[in-house]
């Protein structure tokens, strides 16, 4: 799993973005660079407040970079106008925090899942054919198509939504997939099958995720490459083995040894 | 969707609010099919007749007599001497009369009548009772005579030659039947200053008040939605821009906005629709301030989020991802439009800027009317308080069904 | 044994809807915790953890109903008592309540002092201001809370600080029973560790006898306290030490759950997780068998058709499953 051997896939050197002007300026992301290669699930861990949002709108391309550049494959990123950003989208999908957020409650599910099959291309292919791939998607996440049609997202449970989320990935198979914080809102028993299915997506369509957690635990369950945030800033990054258990920086050590553990000891007496 | 809807009708409020203005509604278009007459029709010559039915007193002459034994003497005197006067009459015959006070507690206008015709006597001694009283007693009994008269009264007609010649004579148990009559007419709430059905041009009144409100709520609505999604949703300089505007438009009293654009519109100009335009595009300001504030908030929700990366255009995202979503407070809104329209209106007429036409009312008029012939100086009050009584009916309603629709779309404020 | 702090008998409480549908959230709970003792509660969102918190204060308020059952604190019963009976000598005294978002809870127009004033002052009108300060900084002192804090507006503290203060100000009549409903959730690793530090140091020092700690986080759980109690469907499932629960799970949905635990450490990435396939019961209409025979890959034909008993084991450990516990112990080790 060396870099060497993996193929770029984002790129950052100098990524900023500052939120107001004069007086009220607060810098978000603070001239951070990151490198993250094809096919691999990098975490983005920090505490509430560290940027890390801010940073993956800036990934998605929501929001305007302020300074520095973004790569993608290589090449440095240019979304200006609507065309290319659409073009860039078609490479790079979400899933956020939220799942009763995430969908328009007045949608169905089939449209949600029709609307994917459309954006790749699909639109004019015979209904049977649509409904193949639907049911494809679905029985990646275990869940049965033929039991959601007609039905209304909110009617499923939170981590059935979040799946669904995942299946609409599937669909789509984009290059890129942004988990924000998938699973901080869901049941720890909904949980293992959510960090399942991402790694699935990493090893069946090759997919790098960018997975960003307040989590450590969750990152060093789940990631190849932690990168570690505070104060919009990185201040360790690496391979999730030596990053978490053998951390560097004094924030890392902190952050771990505030998490409670269950096989050692947790110091209550260093806080 | 459908289960809003049935959770809508589940509201007690809003249904009694629905069943209330549809029930007007439904009255204004129901009741011209059996009253076809021009509702601003002058029936009447001279002002504000009080309600009742009119017949013709020609045709009453002229009608067949039944001789019933009815006491019509007493139920004359019953309804034309005022309660004061009675109570002066059992005074009088207690104090001075020589009836007894058992006796008098007893009697009923009629005995009371009877009575009165037995004992009275102007020279009797009436001590304590100051000469102005005395002769007002008089009076009374004169008036009380003339109406307990059982003389026949005669019916003339003028001959060839300028002579009255008698047809027929009537005397006071002689009566008609009013199905008769072939002339009468009945005004429930009377007539207007011109002589006009109060109920019929208040139905067509309110039919006309309706339809301003309605237009009114909906040019505000379209307005205020229109901005506030944009303006909304765009954001950045556009978004400055709007708000502004909105601004402006809530900073000067939007009553004067208003009564200056009706004026510089000019008399012959202003008809109903013009006016009901007027009035929306005053008041769009609120409806677009509170949509844009929730399309902000929309705005940075995930699932617009997901429908930006899955590339949908600008217009497709509005539509389909907030406009739902904003759906239940633009419906609020506009009933509370509808509402305030219908007030606005109103206001505008009572100064004289409503709508300036000879052809149709509207409840704004006819409050401007009444108030113009004194009616509510001289107790006409059948001219206005139907009318107050109808703009308050509606506002009510209305505001039942917002309230309603309040407590379904934000079950925080359920019990 | 130490003295019997919280008895609940067969406690059942229900959510009365607009729409005349109960949800029976709390359906049949016993537990005892004893003097110096803390009882942690887990479980999914909607498995009645919260509502057994709300229920056990014996302060009822529309929606939820109390339907029977008895809550007896230090040999007092308080269920069934009225309201404001409960709000005068119960709440603050008896049983303290720690929401998850208590840290919103403070007025941001007055100091903290005065708080503690108003706490105090429903149990002992006559303290005087004075008394009040004195008390209250000695107790920050203990705790390590600043004494600047007293002084201060809610505004002008962090999260983590204002959810210590919130725990200081609710402990400071020294309650018998401690109920914290989550209340580290929604802070950061850091503040969450200051916070679990103070409980610890509560029951420690003896100002509170007793704690009910509810979250779902069951290695924080795994921390705090002395026994684990798994809620499931608004039942009890399983309950024990902490130990053995977290390392030997009888019930087949407590060894779901604890699968499911993530934890920094060595090794951990190597673990299989867990999941549990499906979805819980709806509490309007519970099952009549077991709760969780639908997600259960035990679950035999039986299950489903009978209540199920809980079943009560020497060391105080008891579960909920027709299984016994060396047919559970055969069948995991066959996996």
């Amino acid at each position: 799993m060396s870099d060497a051997k993996r193929a770029e896939c984002l790129r950052g050197k100098g990524v900023t973005k500052i939120f107001g002007m004069g007086d009220k300026k607060t810098v978000a992301v603070d001239h951070v660079d990151f490198d993250f290669r094809e096919g691999e699930i990098i975490s983005i861990v920090g505490e509430s407040g560290s940027g890390k949002t801010t940073l993956s709108k800036m990934l998605l391309g929501l929001i305007s970079v302020s300074e520095g550049q973004i790569y993608f494959q290589g090449q440095p990123r240019d979304i200006k106008g609507g065309k290319k950003k659409r073009e860039y989208w078609k490479n790079i999908q979400a899933i956020f925090q939220d799942p009763f957020s995430s969908y328009n409650m007045f949608n169905k599910i089939d449209s949600v899942l029709l609307d994917c099959i459309n954006m790749r291309g699909g639109k004019h292919l015979p209904y049977e054919e649509k409904f193949k791939l639907m049911s494809e998607a679905c029985s990646f996440v275990n869940l049965e198509f033929k039991e959601l049609t007609n039905k209304y997202p909110f009617e499923l449970s939170g981590g059935q939504m979040q799946r669904l989320m995942i299946a609409r990935i599937f669909l789509l198979k984009p290059k890129i997939l942004l988990a924000d914080e998938p699973t901080s809102m869901i049941d720890a028993c909904s949980r293992s099958t959510i960090l399942d299915m991402l790694l699935k997506l990493r090893d069946e369509i090759n997919m790098t995720v960018i997975f960003i957690t307040h989590d450590i635990g969750l990152a060093y369950y789940i990631s190849d490459q932690v990168y570690i945030m505070e104060h919009g800033k990185f201040v360790e990054h690496g391979a999730a083995e030596e990053c978490i258990i053998h951390p560097k920086a004094a924030y890392t050590k902190r952050l771990i040894n505030d998490v409670p553990k269950i096989y050692e000891e947790w110091d209550l007496s260093t806080v | 969707m459908k289960n809003t809807l049935r959770n809508i009708f589940h509201s007690p409020k809003f249904v009694i609010g629905f069943v209330i203005f549809f029930g007007l509604l439904l009255f204004t278009f129901i009741y011209p099919w059996f009253v076809m007459a021009d509702p601003l029709e002058m029936v009447g010559q001279g002002n504000f007749f009080k309600p009742g039915t009119y017949v013709s007193v020609k045709d009453t002459v002229d009608s067949k007599y039944y001789t019933l034994n009815i006491q019509a003497k007493s139920a004359n005197l019953g309804d034309h001497i005022e309660d004061k006067d009675k109570a002066d009459m059992r005074d009088w015959l207690v104090n001075y009369g020589g009836v007894s006070q058992e006796e008098m507690d007893a009697a009923d206008d009629n005995t009371l009548v009877a009575l009165w015709l037995e004992h009275y006597d102007s020279k009797a001694k009436q001590k304590g009772l100051l000469a102005s009283k005395k002769k007002a007693f008089v009076r009374l009994d004169k008036e009380i005579q003339k109406l307990a008269s059982d003389a026949d009264m005669i019916i003339a007609q003028e001959n060839e030659d300028g002579e009255l010649e008698e047809t027929a004579s009537v005397d006071s148990q002689q009566y008609v039947n009013t199905r008769d009559i072939s002339n009468k007419r009945t005004f429930v709430l009377g007539t207007d200053n011109f002589g006009r059905d109060v109920l019929t041009e208040l139905v067509q009144a309110t039919k006309v008040s309706l339809k301003i409100g309605l237009i009114a709520g909906t040019v505000a609505t379209l307005i205020g939605l229109l901005l506030g999604l944009l303006s909304g949703y765009i954001g950045g300089v556009f978004d400055d821009v709007i708000i502004f505007i909105t601004n402006l438009f809530t900073v000067i009293p939007s009553f004067v906005l208003l009564i200056l654009i009706t004026y510089s519109v000019g008399q012959n100009a202003r008809g109903v629709t013009l006016i009901a335009t007027v009035i929306g595009a005053t008041s769009w300001t609120w409806t677009c301030r509170s949509v844009r504030s929730q399309v902000i908030s929309l705005r940075n929700r995930d699932h617009v989020n997901l429908s930006k990366l899955s590339g949908h255009s600008m217009m497709r995202i509005v539509l389909t991802d907030i406009l739902p979503y904003v759906a239940s407070y633009v419906v609020m809104a506009f009933i509370l439009q509808i509402s305030s329209g219908i007030l606005a209106e109103a206001q505008l007429s009572m100064l004289g800027l409503g709508p300036s036409t000879t052809t149709t009312a509207t409840l704004g008029q006819m409050m401007n009317w009444a108030t113009l012939y004194a009616a509510h100086l001289n107790g006409s009050w059948w001219a206005y308080f139907p009318v107050v009584f109808v703009i308050t009916i509606i506002a009510f309603s209305l505001n039942l069904m917002n309230t309603g629709l309040d407590q379904v779309f934000n079950p925080q404020l359920r019990d | 044994m130490g003295k019997v702090m919280l008895e609940v008998k067969n406690l059942k409480t229900k959510y009365v809807t607009r729409l005349r549908e109960d949800v029976y959230a709390v359906d049949g709970v016993s537990l005892k915790i004893e003097e110096g003792k803390s009882l942690g509660v887990a479980g999914e969102s909607g498995c009645g953890k919260s509502t057994l918190a709300l229920s056990l204060m014996g302060y009822y308020f529309p929606p939820l109903h109390y339907m029977s059952g008895d809550i007896i604190v230090d040999g007092k019963n308080i269920s069934g008592m009225k309201p404001d009976d409960v709000r005068r000598n119960v709440l603050g005294t008896e049983i303290a309540y720690i929401p998850q978002a208590a840290m919103n809870a403070l007025n941001p127009t007055q100091k903290i002092i005065r708080f503690i004033e108003d706490v105090i002052h429903v149990h002992d009108p006559g303290m005087s201001k004075k008394d009040v300060y004195d008390l209250a900084k000695e107790r920050f002192g203990i705790l390590g809370l600043p004494e600047e804090v007293l002084q201060k507006h809610a505004v002008e503290l962090s999260g983590g600080m204002k959810q210590r203060t919130v725990i200081a100000i609710s402990t400071i009549l020294s309650p018998k029973v401690l109920i914290a409903d989550e209340p580290s959730s929604a802070l950061d690793v850091t503040s969450q560790k200051m916070v679990i530090k103070m409980m610890r140091d509560l029951m420690d020092k003896g100002y509170i006898k007793s704690m009910i700690f509810i979250t779902h986080e069951l290695p924080l759980l795994y921390n705090v306290t002395d026994d684990i109690m798994v809620m499931y469907a608004g039942q009890i499932v399983e309950k024990g030490s902490a130990r053995e629960m977290v390392f030997d799970p009888l019930h087949p949905y407590t060894k779901g759950l604890m699968g499911s635990i993530i934890v920094p450490e060595e090794g951990v990435r190597e673990n299989k997780l867990t999941a549990i396939p499906g979805t819980p019961p709806n509490l309007k209409h519970p099952p009549k068998g077991c709760r969780f025979a639908d997600r259960c890959k035990y679950a035999t034909p039986t299950c489903s058709g009978m209540e199920v008993p809980t079943i009560e084991m020497p060391n105080g450990r008891e579960y909920r499953c027709l299984m016994s516990e060396r047919k559970i112990r055969e069948v995991y080790e066959n996996e």
